[in-house]
């Protein structure tokens, strides 16, 4: 199956190894994987703050990019939920809505992809440590994603999970709010790594750069000896 | 504006909620268990989620016919003997219950729990007036007794006290002498209370839901004040939003299960009083005279603009009671009496961008209030929509933001630019970043390494990685 890559501004720029293990676990899976340059950012960072027109530039070019993909990949529950709210920022726009709709309709993430498309439960995984999970807010609430990451980690041999007590709060990011609202922002994130830390997991493991950027921020900062993994890395690992 | 609370800036506020760790323990227990409540409360139903479509299309239909229910209501009232008052503003409102007190020659008013009092500054109206205005609800009382503290949650409004910082004040403006249990808290208020029942001369209720068919009103509570505010004084007035009725008694129960399993959990709440109109011949007890005021005061602007939606709100708190940033700040932050998700989205529209222009600011977006409320208000959309004024139509952002924001339009459009913007990050970062992080950020990324390390930007990026890949060969 040929899947084009979303890679994600931020996985590009600062998280290069959870692309890396998204390539090489979808190649493994089966998949070919291609890479178009053009792409950039899916707009996100100026649409939630307000920014709708120069937001739409973002995502028109993402929308040509992207054009003639098969499926649309990413690391990132919530750059995917931003495609999937395209064709409403579009609604009414004759040349762009339906084109909106269509990457909207072929963009998946990563683990809803191999749970819903490929249709695979088991990716083969070894990952040995005590791990837990950040349940990313977009993903779950509004890509509506939540089995699927659960399913494949419960298949990863040699992991140990351990349940994120209120797992369904966000953890603070929220963009620009991490930074507008520091002030309540250090609040969110201090009682997410207080939870984290309460599991005694050795890793924390989630689905999206951007929160797993804050959360991990703040527990290096914080000199706590808990790493911080995204997904694709730790179904990547034999 | 009467919303308002306090004098302090956002700033200053959040830092007072951030710093108030009695108010943070309280909210948070709160949170906690209330939503541990509504979740049982509404999966007990099963189909949850038609309960939520159906109340969302009751609200919608309420309000695309608002005119025509209104009337309807009106006529039901009058037909009953009741006076119906239309306020377009809170002075409007406020006029016309003064002079019913003034008529009256009314010196002391009861009132049961109403936000759109709070909203209109009933109280302080009636006091300056010279009337004594007792609240019943207990925790209105509490803060009434305290020094006429602002309310931090519609529905529990004393939330942010706990029972120690209650018998406290007891004890200094009542003369309290036992303990903080909740139980003689609770009695000690009753017996106060119950003395103000039979010496007032009017009572005074919001409204839940008014029942258009018949010029009824539904007042759910816990504690039964609102059936004593209804039936002892002799003239009754009823004060609410002009959004809030529903067409029949059908509708009305839809919502009132809707409305008290998000609330508090509750299949139903100990008490739901109905009144329609004034004591008729062969009723027992109910006020001689009836007034009812609608109260529009800003709510017409909304109706049939892009912020209509959150008009369908039947005050159940259950957004505030999921609300990560509320959790952490408390309700005063907001500064309005109006806090939590409902309260960053209707504040501004009905006290101005000036005042509560921070408001949809504070709010990561993540949903979790959109997802628990009961006439599926889309809250986080609204409050990204409250931005997009705020950016486009107000004027408001400030400039440096301006300028990021078109330059993130040219880049991310670009992709030429993002990938030669990309490329020399790592070298327009070096002088900060110490090994792969950077722990002093400047500019805008300051407020982010105030708190949480930010990693450097990868040397290689990954689109360099797959490039590179793509020309060694898929073994690299
Ligand atoms: S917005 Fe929805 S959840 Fe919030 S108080 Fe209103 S009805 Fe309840």
């Amino acid at each position: 199956m040929k899947v084009t890559l979303f890679a994600t501004c931020i996985v590009d720029m600062f998280q290069s190894s959870a692309g890396i293990a998204t390539v090489e676990l979808l190649e493994r899976l089966g998949c070919e994987i291609e890479f178009p340059e053009s792409q950039v950012c899916c707009g996100q960072p100026a649409y939630n703050s307000g920014y709708v027109k120069e937001a739409k530039e973002a995502m028109k070019s993402m929308i040509d990019t992207f054009i003639d993909a098969e499926y649309v990949v990413s690391p990132s529950g919530s750059c995917i939920t931003m495609f999937r709210e395209y064709p409403h920022v579009f609604k009414g726009d004759p040349v762009w809505e339906p084109k909106a709709k269509k990457l909207a309709e072929k963009s998946f993430e990563l683990t809803q992809f191999i749970v819903d498309v490929l249709k695979i439960e088991d990716v083969g995984a070894r990952f040995d440590g005590k791990v837990t999970y950040h349940t990313s807010c977009h993903m779950t609430r509004l890509l509506g994603v939540k089995k699927a990451p659960m399913i494949l980690l419960s298949n990863v041999k040699g992991l140990e999970f351990t349940e994120l007590p209120g797992k369904e709060q966000c953890c603070g990011f929220g963009g620009t709010f991490s930074v507008k609202m520091a002030q309540i922002s250090e609040q969110m994130v201090d009682e997410k790594v207080m939870h984290v830390e309460e599991t005694g997991a050795e890793y924390l493991i989630g689905a999206d750069a951007a929160c797993l950027m804050n959360i991990g921020g703040r527990i290096e900062r914080q000199g706590k000896p808990i790493k911080v993994l995204h997904i694709a890395e730790v179904l990547n690992s034999r | 504006m009467a919303m308002k609370i306090g004098t302090d800036n956002f700033k200053e506020r959040v830092g007072n909620g951030i710093n108030d760790s009695f108010m943070r323990g309280a909210v948070a227990g709160a949170q906690n268990s209330m939503g541990v409540r509504r979740q049982n409360a509404t999966e007990e139903l099963g189909n949850w989620e038609e309960w939520r479509s159906h109340g969302e299309e009751i609200r919608q239909h309420v309000l695309e016919n608002l005119d025509y229910y209104l009337e309807q209501l009106s006529e039901n009232v009058a037909k009953r003997g009741g006076h119906v008052f239309f306020a377009q503003t809170a002075d409007q409102a406020n006029e016309y219950i003064k002079g019913v007190v003034a008529k009256k020659n009314a010196k002391k008013v009861v009132k049961a729990k109403s936000m759109v009092t709070e909203e209109i500054s009933l109280n302080a109206t009636l006091e300056q007036a010279g009337c004594t205005v007792v609240e019943t609800d207990l925790g209105e009382y509490i803060l009434q007794v305290d020094d006429h503290d602002p309310p931090s949650h519609i529905v529990v409004p004393a939330l942010h006290k706990n029972k120690e910082q209650i018998r406290d004040v007891f004890a200094k403006k009542l003369g309290y002498q036992k303990t903080e249990k909740p139980e003689e808290l609770a009695w000690h208020a009753r017996e106060m209370l119950r003395q103000e029942y039979l010496t007032a001369d009017i009572g005074i209720t919001g409204c839940n839901f008014a029942v258009a068919e018949t010029g009824s009103f539904s007042l759910v509570t816990n504690e039964g004040n609102a059936d004593l505010v209804t039936s002892l004084p002799k003239t009754q007035i009823t004060v609410m939003g002009m959004e809030r009725l529903v067409p029949t008694f059908e509708e009305m129960e839809v919502l009132v299960s809707l409305l008290t399993r998000s609330a508090v959990g509750q299949k139903l709440t100990s008490y739901i009083t109905v009144l329609t109109g004034p004591r008729e011949e062969h009723d027992v007890d109910g006020p001689e005279e009836f007034h009812l005021v609608i109260v529009d005061n800003g709510r017409s602007k909304i109706l049939g603009g892009e912020f209509q939606s959150v008009l369908q709100c039947i005050r159940c708190a259950a957004c505030i009671n999921v609300c990560p940033v509320y959790r952490h700040v408390g309700g005063h932050s907001y500064g309005s009496i109006y806090s939590g998700p409902i309260g960053a989205v209707l504040s501004p529209l009905l006290g101005g961008y000036d005042e509560y222009k921070e408001l949809p600011y504070a709010s990561t977006l993540c949903g979790a209030c959109t997802d628990v409320c009961p006439v599926k208000i889309p809250l986080h959309q609204l409050l990204h929509k409250h931005r997009q004024v705020i950016v486009e139509q107000e004027g408001k952002a400030p400039i440096s933001e301006k300028l990021a924001m078109k330059a993130f339009g040219l880049g991310a459009a670009s992709p030429m630019l993002y990938k030669l913007g990309s490329k020399v990050a790592p070298a327009a970062m070096n002088p900060f970043t110490v090994g792969d992080k950077i722990s002093k950020g400047p500019g805008p990324l300051k407020a982010w390494t105030d708190i949480r390390e930010f990693p450097a930007p990868n040397k290689e990026r990954f689109r360099d990685w797959y490039k590179n890949r793509e020309k060694g060969g898929k073994e690299s």
